[in-house]
């Protein structure tokens, strides 16, 4: 339920971020979109369903590494994307004074 | 043979570090780059080879047990389209290296990571790792997109960047949401897994609406036009050979498995890809400049292949993989045309272009054969396509589908006609505004080579159909009944 709810509303602000006209307000917007897909990852796992890969463990209270692992990829692919949007909106507010490249100009 | 199913990943990445290492020297870039795409090339034509009978490559990574590693697995959809993707980057890197494309110092390696990332996503045998291959291939196109740095790349950039981000982070959500339901993000274990799972079908529609947005698909498509034009010439050539047609082969991949056999999306995609066809098709016919056009043609064509895509069946798979293999050429051989002349005239609008097949007759001869091609003349390797896309589309008793494919395939040549007319024929424009020097006789045939070998591989492909048409047959096989694909993986 917790993780429910945080990740309706790391959505929802995501969202109201990413519809926004400036670079810098849209790539704080994917941050929030990209963490709700995370944590979304993160309780994806479910331990019940089979074993882990760990040979000779007792695996009564391991928690499911997969979802682990794809959401530590996930996050650095995100880190990458968030520095290119920076990049942008920053070339953006070099040539325009602004980093709303849809604005006229 | 398991380095085969490496050498196409590994490869282009090394090449992309060793180019960065020889940044400033272009000449050993060159030849870093464009040696790479042809070992590429040849490794992949060797897979095709070994998987002609139907047989499944595969090579699980490290020694997990098959249902954690991570396995490579070449079948002969994923062989031919690494042979279709390895000729395009060789192609529009000899017409990059042509144009002077490439005196960004890190073009090569760019292009090459966006290689290495196209060639995972088609070996990859899980949902995760597709998403993360199409990441590579996409961040490596942001900053292709908007290398020159120009204003108008700068808004395409941002429009194109955001779309994909959004894109990517509802892809990542279905993954999530497949996992949570099915347990499992491998091919082999998801295969039919949605007909018994409600939860799972709607994890895969989640992940279906992403690829679509990566792929063009109306009403998802608005991205595409406005900005691949705003490329250089090469990118958008490479972008159309590579980017959207990773999105189509992930469709394929993730509808045939997971929807083996559910049928419930059926009518959706064949909504849309109708719709994708008609819009991308009336979309072009306000456009003036060259590559706009073509763009707009690029979203119409995804049509044709989602068609395929909800037709399905051995029939509608192979016509729709003999669609994707001979329609990569003839985009890219177009693109590059249409990149000559901008190179020649320096314009690629149609009001201030003519005649230019009086001093480019090779050229012209380029453009009107793949052209021809696109909208499906005999005997081209478009019409052979369209003709089993038809067929397979009246067996299966879809006649306004394929009603409404027939009625895009004369828009198609009406606006190929515009472009003939406007650019290639009549009398040159009264003022002309050259800005490009005249080239050199031997620079302005490097300029042309790589859209005459292209259109003359599109040519050999509609002669030598039957070939390629028993391979596509072969795969779509695989694709309908994937016992020898699961079998490889969790082997």
């Amino acid at each position: 339920m917790t993780a429910a709810v945080i990740v309706g509303v790391l959505a929802a602000a995501g969202t109201y971020l990413v519809l926004q006209r400036g670079l810098v307000r849209m790539a704080l917007g994917f941050v929030l979109l990209g963490h709700a897909a995370n944590v979304l990852l993160v309780v994806s796992g479910g331990i019940h369903r089979r074993g882990v890969p760990i040979e000779g463990e007792t695996v009564g209270r391991a928690a499911d590494p997969l979802p682990q692992a794809f959401t530590l990829t996930a996050i650095v692919i995100g880190f990458g994307m968030t520095a290119f949007l920076l990049a942008l909106a920053f070339r953006a507010r070099r040539d325009l004074g602004d980093d709303d490249l849809e604005g006229e100009s | 043979m398991s380095w085969l199913l490496v050498l196409p990943i590994a490869l282009p990445l090394a090449a992309a570090a060793a180019t960065i290492v020889a940044r400033g020297r272009r000449r050993t870039q060159r030849i870093l780059s464009v040696g790479c795409a042809l070992v590429v090339l040849a490794g992949a034509v060797a897979l095709v080879w070994a998987t002609r009978d139907g047989e499944v490559l595969a090579a699980g990574m490290g020694g997990w047990p098959a249902r954690f590693r991570i396995t490579l697995v070449a079948d002969p959809f994923a062989a031919l389209m690494l042979t279709v993707s390895a000729l395009m980057v060789t192609v529009c890197t000899l017409f990059a290296a042509a144009r002077g494309e490439d005196e960004q110092p890190y073009f090569h390696s760019l292009v090459q990571v966006l290689f290495a990332g196209a060639c995972g996503a088609y070996l990859t045998t899980d949902i995760f790792d597709l998403f993360v291959f199409i990441e590579v291939a996409l961040i490596a196109s942001y900053v292709l997109l908007t290398l020159g740095g120009s204003l108008r790349q700068l808004r395409a950039g941002a429009v194109y960047v955001t779309t994909n981000l959004l894109a990517s982070t509802a892809f990542l959500a279905g993954v999530a949401l497949l996992y949570g339901a099915a347990g499992t993000v491998n091919f082999a274990e998801l295969a039919g897994r949605a007909r018994t799972s409600g939860e799972v079908a709607v994890a895969g529609t989640f992940i279906l609406g992403a690829l679509a947005v990566k792929g063009g698909l109306v009403p998802v498509h608005g991205w595409l036009p406005r900005s691949y034009p705003a490329a250089s010439p090469a990118v958008t050539a490479l972008f159309s050979g590579l980017l959207t047609k990773m999105g189509v082969y992930a469709m394929f991949r993730v509808y045939c498995t997971v929807f083996q056999g559910e049928t419930t999306l059926r009518t959706p995609l064949l909504v849309a890809a109708s719709l994708t066809m008609l819009l991308g098709v009336l979309g072009a016919v306000g456009r003036e400049r060259m590559r706009d056009i073509l763009s707009f043609h690029m979203a119409s064509q995804v049509g044709y292949l989602v068609m395929a895509l909800g037709i399905s069946g051995v029939a509608g798979l192979s016509a729709g993989i003999f669609f994707m293999l001979q329609y990569i050429v003839v985009k890219t051989s177009l693109f590059l045309c249409s990149g000559a002349v901008e190179t020649f005239e320096g314009t690629g609008a149609l009001s201030e272009l003519g005649a230019v097949a009086r001093r480019r007759p090779v050229l012209a001869a380029a453009f009107g054969v793949s052209a021809l091609s696109l909208a499906g003349v005999p005997p081209l390797s478009g019409f052979f396509a369209k003709l089993a896309l038809l067929q397979a589309a009246f067996v299966a008793h879809d006649y306004a589908v394929a009603g409404v494919a027939v009625a895009v395939s004369f828009l198609t040549l009406f606006s190929m006609v515009k472009i003939w007319n406007g650019v290639f024929w009549g009398d040159p424009p009264a003022e002309r505004r050259r800005t490009a020097a005249t080239p050199t006789r031997g620079r302005a045939a490097a300029v042309v080579a790589p859209a005459a070998a292209l259109a003359a591989v599109g040519v050999a492909v509609g002669l030598g159909a039957e070939l390629l048409w028993a391979l596509s047959a072969r795969a779509a096989g695989l694709l309908v009944d994937p016992a020898a694909y699961i079998e490889a993986v969790l082997r």
